[in-house]
């Protein structure tokens, strides 16, 4: 307890926020939201140890804000890691990089290098490379700073990936309301387009590759990858069933393989430095053996929320205390998704478990995207489930009737929960839909997605949403009530006298003793009458 | 007389209800695919950069030009919470209700926009000057609350600067 104690004490005073005039002034000079931000500690850590070999993704940002043109993107060892792909055979890039095991820093974290393999072998027709960049996971804010500040990272990320897994052309899927990181990758891509980086024999070799952007217009479903091709192609983004994957009959019916942001943008480090550097980077903490570093972050009521690159390893209350500036003033920690909305809440118990694919996992939860959101003791936990679930709600694609009417279900229960509405049973039927929207029993992961939350919300906090059922008043005439009170009594003290160890035992885990209380006199209530009913007339 | 049923649009002169410029622009998207059809929803934002939302007539039109079912673009335009098939008010204020901003006060945020513009979620103002929505996550979670104003993203906005917030955008 008093270790969880110092996460909740604020010994650093809140970061001041830009007001209204100074954003729009910023947004003026050309900077983008992600430059906005005044994080105290800088995502690549401290500028005189920030290195290619330190923090591959975004050391170059220890030089500048961003990295907006070509020039100034060669001078920080730009395309270095494309020259050395393009002086390789293709499989030679693509052993390297499965041998790398980087692991996909959508969500999933599958190793991508493995997943390249899965595709079909050329055949002289077009093969397509995706990004996902639809990034709109509630809580991530990781791919917007990738895009906006180093967005010829990306393209050569992608580059190097085109050559390994034969693509002809690439598609950046970006979300429509990243505006200014759309607009920067295109200027990029011309520039790239002007140089001989893209098209025809880039660099003189036989490679060509063409990178087109193509921008959303807000939907998260867009982020699941046959959701993603089929809105590239022009259609209702509707995922499509799997098998085929993608990697066989991709968008429009080709080999495609479709990858995260963060994924590709950590290619070209890889080429520099090679696999041994790469699988060494996890050393800095030692306890956990996932290669490579991660964009970790945190938001919510901390007094520092931001990004930080680091590698795996690290733990939440490190990320939260040491980065992140502790919780605010007067606010202690009570949950926090490990990354994004569609993971399983964990509390003050996992504060220590490092942040990592497999030991997140083991913890009862998913990595998803790294970025912990926290929740201070001060949120109810069933208005929070409630908008989490509208969300969900609203960003099903309507395909399956488990997801398009089920989440529905779930908002409208927590609703009435929420309002003093609920009966009792509701809570029941909340943890029924947990099992009914589970994996398999829907077309993709969203409605699971949204299950993980109130799975674990229903968990480790059931207290909070069975306190709020009213059970309701039974009218009774004297005669029945003057039975019910002795039977209750009599039953009473069987108890106590029966079995004296168990008022001893109640002691020792008092939360989840209320709520079988409660439980128990709610069906008391209800079912006083109806069980004697010879004895009311 | 047998009637034959298509799923083609029906013919219109698509000349008369979009641009030279805005035909063209859609052509400029087509050349980034492999079909036509994938310029769908490029065509369907270029498009309503125009009224600000997207015409009966327009979709039609999209459809004709890119030569697929007109259900399929109405499909499409539908499906986006960022395409709108009814008026919207000059600029469009989209307010993130998610969980990362739910929990720095979005709430609060909304209904200070709420009262000042006297609209609901939904709604436009009586001079047709603010349309209010809701949106899912912007990925500005590390300011929260955040907005969304037509291309621009602010955040933090606290209640109390709305006013202010609203005058960039008369």
């Amino acid at each position: 307890m008093s270790q969880n104690e110092q996460v909740l004490a604020a010994e650093t005073a809140e970061t001041p926020r830009l007001s209204i005039a100074e954003q729009f002034a910023r947004r003026k000079q050309g900077q983008a939201p992600s430059q906005l931000n005044s994080q105290r500690v800088p995502i690549y850590g401290d500028k005189a140890t920030a290195t290619i070999e330190t923090k591959p993704l975004t050391w170059r940002l220890a030089h500048h804000d961003a990295i907006l043109d070509l020039e100034t993107y060669q001078s920080l060892r730009g395309f270095e890691g494309l020259k050395t792909a393009l002086s390789k055979a293709p499989k030679e890039v693509g052993d390297m990089i499965k041998a790398a095991n980087v692991r996909g820093r959508g969500g999933a974290g599958f190793n991508a290098g493995l997943k390249w393999t899965f595709m079909t072998p050329p055949d002289g027709g077009p093969r397509y490379l995706i990004c996902n960049a639809d990034e709109m996971e509630p809580g991530t804010f990781k791919d917007r700073l990738l895009m906006e500040r180093l967005p010829f990272q990306l393209i050569e990320g992608m580059l190097i990936t085109a050559h390994a897994i034969g693509a002809t052309d690439g598609y950046i899927f970006i979300r429509g309301e990243y505006i200014v990181a759309a607009e920067r990758l295109m200027a990029a891509i011309d520039e790239c387009i002007a140089n001989n980086l893209m098209g025809d024999n880039i660099l003189g070799s036989d490679f060509s590759f063409n990178l087109h952007v193509h921008t959303g217009a807000g939907r998260y479903i867009c982020g699941e990858e046959t959701a993603l091709i089929n809105c590239l192609e022009g259609r209702r983004a509707n995922p499509r069933t799997k098998p085929p994957f993608p990697q066989v009959s991709g968008a429009w019916g080709r080999p495609t393989v479709v990858n995260n942001v963060e994924t590709l943008s950590n290619m070209p480090a890889i080429l520099i430095n090679g696999v041994e550097w790469y699988q060494s980077l996890p050393n800095e903490k030692g306890n956990t053996t996932t290669p490579g570093t991660k964009i970790f972050g945190c938001s919510g009521l901390v007094n520092d929320p931001g990004l930080w690159e680091l590698p795996f390893g690290y733990t939440a209350r490190e990320i939260i205390e040491d980065f992140a500036g502790g919780m605010k003033q007067g606010k202690r920690l009570k949950a926090w998704l490990p990354g994004g909305a569609s993971t399983d809440f964990l509390t003050t118990e996992h504060l220590d478990v490092p942040m990592d694919f497999d030991t997140i996992q083991k913890a009862g939860s998913r990595m998803g995207t790294g970025l912990i959101m926290v929740v201070d003791e001060s949120q109810d936990m069933v208005p929070l489930l409630k908008n989490l679930e509208i969300f969900f709600q609203r960003e099903s694609c309507g395909f399956c009737t488990p997801c398009r009417d089920g989440l529905p279900w779930g908002v409208k229960l927590l609703t009435a929960i929420d309002d003093g509405q609920g009966k009792v049973g509701d809570v029941e039927k909340l943890e029924g839909l947990t099992r009914d929207l589970w994996l398999g029993k829907t077309f993709c992961a969203h409605a699971p997605g949204a299950m993980e939350p109130l799975m674990s919300a229903l968990k480790y906090f059931r207290h909070e949403f069975d306190s709020k059922i009213v059970v309701p008043a039974v009218e009774v005439d004297a005669e029945t009530s003057e039975w019910a009170e002795t039977e209750i009594k009599k039953v009473m003290s069987s108890m106590v006298s029966s079995n004296p160890a168990a008022s001893s035992n109640s002691g020792a885990d008092t939360g989840s003793n209320n709520n079988s209380d409660t439980k128990a006199g709610a069906e008391a209530g209800n079912n006083t009458p109806t069980s004697k009913p010879s004895d009311v007339k | 007389m047998i009637k034959i049923v298509t799923d083609k649009a029906p013919t219109v002169d698509v000349a008369s209800i979009l641009t030279a410029q805005e035909i063209e622009g859609i052509h400029e998207y087509i050349h980034h695919y492999p079909q036509a059809r994938a310029a769908s929803l490029d065509a369907l934002k270029l498009v309503q950069k125009r009224n600000g939302w997207v015409d009966d007539a327009q979709v039609n039109a999209i459809a004709n030009l890119l030569d697929v079912p007109v259900t399929d673009i109405e499909g499409v335009a539908t499906f986006f919470n960022r395409i709108y098939r009814s008026p919207v008010g000059r600029h469009v204020i989209l307010v993130c209700d998610s969980i990362a901003c739910y929990l720095t006060g979005y709430e609060e945020l909304a209904a200070e926009l709420k009262s000042q513009l006297g609209i609901e979620f939904g709604q436009t103002t009586a001079d047709g000057r603010f349309t209010l929505l809701p949106i899912c996550c912007l990925g500005n979670c590390d300011k929260g609350p955040s907005v969304l104003i037509d291309e621009d993203t602010f955040g933090p906005v606290t209640p109390d600067q709305v006013a202010e917030l609203l005058e960039y955008y008369p």
